[in-house]
């Protein structure tokens, strides 16, 4: 069972046009295992997630569950970094989380009652109940996260694509995430997450991929996430191990 | 006093152009949502130039300009969606090129035809007094299709303006739903040149909805306001030229420009003057940012 519903990346290459930004990326993950994706900045973490989640074009094969990812395109949910969401645009949070249930409803119908019901009850999870209806200007920067959690949340995914979600969150919102990312693993649910913060690696991931515009290494976040791995990733700019 | 109001739509040539502006400012304050919301304007201004040579190749041909400016504002939307995709030239540039090129065509086409000047005047400000019983029933007939084409498809076009990453991620046909969209604006400025003319519809396209946005944070409220916004001032305008004796186009587009000013005041949330009171109770955030009390609710 656990071997069919895992997600499985051979020899991917990524990049615009012609030109590829990382080559040759092997990995496999199976369901309830969180990556954590980690590398220096421009080594590719969220431009790998994005051609997982089918935004970018890819070469080599992207398989979920042994069949083309893309078959499953409803079943991978894309957490965006904040800094690509419009907050102006005139939805509420609750308008936002609906849009987790779009593909679930088909073209031309409107998401119905039972969404909304759904819609309501994962903003409660992450402690937004009763606010649905306000602006998503009008919440803090790591509400504004939370509402985009929920908004996977109820697409019922296989996987789930977080792109730095711990940037400039507080606390408490951090605690939120982790519980919401531990939950999903609970599920049968494979997390990738790409993080500047290393100390994310070691207390949330099971396994760790390294990137560096290729594939520096991969595997169970005990025996990847080593100095020398960690060296070959950064090119010596770190110096977490004392 | 009444009669004021009252009096004008005695008249069979301000009856039909009350049904146009009505008809008019139902799309264009509809469409013109996602015009504002995808920051389309540039591209829609530009289409309403380019469907120019379409408008006088028909004229000269004696036939309704909509069906040339319906073959230029398809070639335009579909060109555009094309370029959009290269990544060798510049998308604005590549469209400013295009635009001033095809309505230089139109000039010069109509500057070989005698009294071109009244004519040209006609087609660049329109001439909603002179409208038709054929016009009106070709605007009607497009604006329920483009109108039933956005309405169907609103969830679409509404994740597509929000999110075109998690659009393109769950499999939309992003580039096709984008060309719609052009072809939809694109439909809408060509029937509603007669009113208002080429260089005045991009008005009746983006001040409504930039008015209902100030009025509402809410894509419905904002859809329904930005209709009642455009008719209003399709017939307060309407109104205001006949006993002004102004020209119809004009006054329309700037009965429209008052109502955003006015809103751009007065707005409950977004106005300078809310904002402004705002301010002096130092509440410098009041809209942008405000976080909400977290405590009350998490558990």
């Amino acid at each position: 069972m656990t071997e069919t519903a895992g997600l499985e990346l051979v020899d991917v290459g990524v990049g615009y046009g012609r030109v590829f930004h990382m080559h040759e990326i092997s990995l496999a993950a199976s369901p309830g295992d969180i990556v954590g994706l980690i590398g220096p900045n421009g080594s590719g973490k969220s431009t790998l997630l994005k051609a997982i989640a089918g935004v970018i074009p890819h070469s080599g094969e992207i398989l979920l569950g042994g069949e083309g990812i893309r078959s499953r395109a409803s079943r991978v949910a894309f957490v965006p970094q904040r800094e690509e969401v419009n907050w102006d645009f005139p939805v509420s949070a609750l308008d936002v989380v609906l849009m987790g249930r779009y593909r679930e409803a088909g073209w031309f119908r409107r998401v119905g009652g039972d969404d909304r019901k759904r819609a309501r009850r994962a903003l409660e999870r992450l402690g937004l109940g009763g606010m649905g209806g306000r602006h998503i200007s009008q919440f803090s920067g790591g509400q504004q996260q939370r509402i985009f959690l929920a908004r996977a949340m109820v697409m019922e995914p296989q996987v789930v694509l977080l792109d730095e979600p711990f940037t400039g969150i507080d606390a408490e919102n951090r605690a939120v995430f982790h519980e919401a990312i531990r939950d999903f693993a609970a599920s049968g649910v494979i997390v990738l997450m790409a993080t500047h913060d290393l100390d994310e690696v070691t207390s949330t991931c099971s396994h760790v991929c390294c990137l560096n515009r290729r594939l520096v290494a991969f595997g169970p976040t005990a025996t990847t996430y080593t100095p020398e791995i960690l060296r070959a990733t950064f090119g010596g700019q770190v110096a977490v191990f004392a | 006093m009444f009669d004021f109001i009252t009096e004008p739509w005695s008249y069979p040539f301000m009856q039909r152009a009350a049904i146009e502006v009505v008809i008019v400012g139902t799309i264009c304050g509809f469409v013109g949502c996602f015009v504002v919301l995808r920051g389309l304007s540039f591209i829609g201004d530009a289409l309403a130039h380019a469907v120019f040579p379409g408008v006088v190749l028909s004229y000269m041909a004696g036939r309704s300009i909509i069906i040339g400016a319906f073959i230029f504002g398809l070639l335009t939307a579909l060109g555009i969606g094309v370029l959009s995709r290269s990544r060798r030239v510049s998308e604005d540039a590549a469209i400013g090129v295009i635009f001033a090129a095809f309505f230089a065509l139109g000039v010069v086409l109509i500057s070989r035809q005698s009294g071109f000047k009244r004519d040209l005047a006609s087609l660049l400000f329109g001439n909603v007094l002179g409208i038709s019983q054929t016009d009106i029933v070709v605007t009607a007939v497009v604006a329920v299709v483009v109108a039933a084409i956005l309405f169907v498809l609103l969830k679409e076009f509404t994740l597509v303006a929000f999110d075109a990453t998690m659009a393109r991620s769950l499999g939309y046909p992003v580039f096709l739903l984008d060309t719609l969209l052009l072809l939809l604006v694109s439909a809408t400025i060509v029937v509603s040149l007669q009113t208002v003319g080429n260089i005045l519809i991009l008005a009746l396209i983006v001040t409504p909805p930039a008015t209902a946005r100030l009025l509402t944070d809410r894509l419905g409220r904002m859809m329904v306001l930005s209709v009642g916004v455009a008719i209003a001032s399709g017939l307060g305008g309407l109104l205001i030229s006949y006993h002004a004796d102004t020209a119809a186009g004009g006054t329309i587009v700037l009965t429209a420009t008052a109502a955003f000013l006015a809103a751009l005041i007065a707005a409950p949330n977004h106005g300078l003057v809310s904002g402004w009171l705002q301010g002096r109770r130092g509440d410098h955030h009041a809209h942008h940012y405000h976080p909400v009390d977290e405590s009350a609710h998490s558990h």
